[in-house]
């Protein structure tokens, strides 16, 4: 079995992993940690957007 | 002063040391036991099922688990963040998966998810560390 993902879905998943595993270890609360690890989602998914833009902008 | 709910017994003392060394060991071994260990469950179960996941999906995306070795730096720093997933990297190295496939464009994909899976179980097990000396709650 071979899984072929596209390159957005394997970086939303990387950023999804990524960002459980920082938020509980980087955190001490509960609300902290879930807050953090979304914090760390946002920015992972809107850095791969950011990085599209810019490109898409540097090949024109 | 001392405050006497901080003082521990020899007894409560060597237990605290031992996990010390046995959570992080656990953890390492079997990504997020070091927090099961220590009754974090719910961290725990986050854990073990993030990295898996990760390294499984790396896996099946066929890409290329690192072995020891002695030549290019970048396949060094590979095999380092390779070895951090423990028991999941003993067990693809047992079985002979990982080769790596030049046919499947995405396979790089996965190596890199191997990779950052050992580099997160190395946060992990430091996290459990960090709980099981009482820096952490």
């Amino acid at each position: 079995m071979t899984l072929a993902l596209s390159h957005f879905t394997a970086a939303v998943l990387f950023a999804v992993f990524a960002s459980i595993v920082f938020g509980i270890t980087q955190r001490s609360g509960a609300y902290e940690q879930i807050r953090y690890g979304l914090y760390c989602f946002v920015m992972f998914v809107g850095g791969v957007f950011v990085a599209g833009w810019l490109m898409w902008l540097l090949r024109r | 002063m001392a405050n006497s709910t901080t003082v521990k017994s020899p007894e409560q003392a060597q237990s605290a040391g031992m996990m010390a060394v046995v959570a992080p060991a656990l953890g390492w071994l079997i990504p997020g036991a070091g927090h099961l260990i220590q009754r974090r469950w719910i961290r725990g179960l986050l854990l073990m099922a993030a990295i898996v996941i990760m390294f499984v999906l790396g896996i099946l995306s066929q890409g290329r688990v690192y072995r020891l070795n002695g030549g290019d730096i970048l396949d060094i720093l590979g095999f380092v963040g390779d070895i951090g997933a423990g028991g999941l990297y003993i067990f693809t190295r047992a079985m002979d998966w990982g080769q790596g496939s030049i046919a499947h464009a995405t396979a790089d994909y996965g190596t890199k998810y191997i990779i950052v899976a050992g580099l997160l179980n190395f946060i992990s097990v430091a996290d459990a560390y960090h709980i099981a000396i009482g820096k952490k709650p």
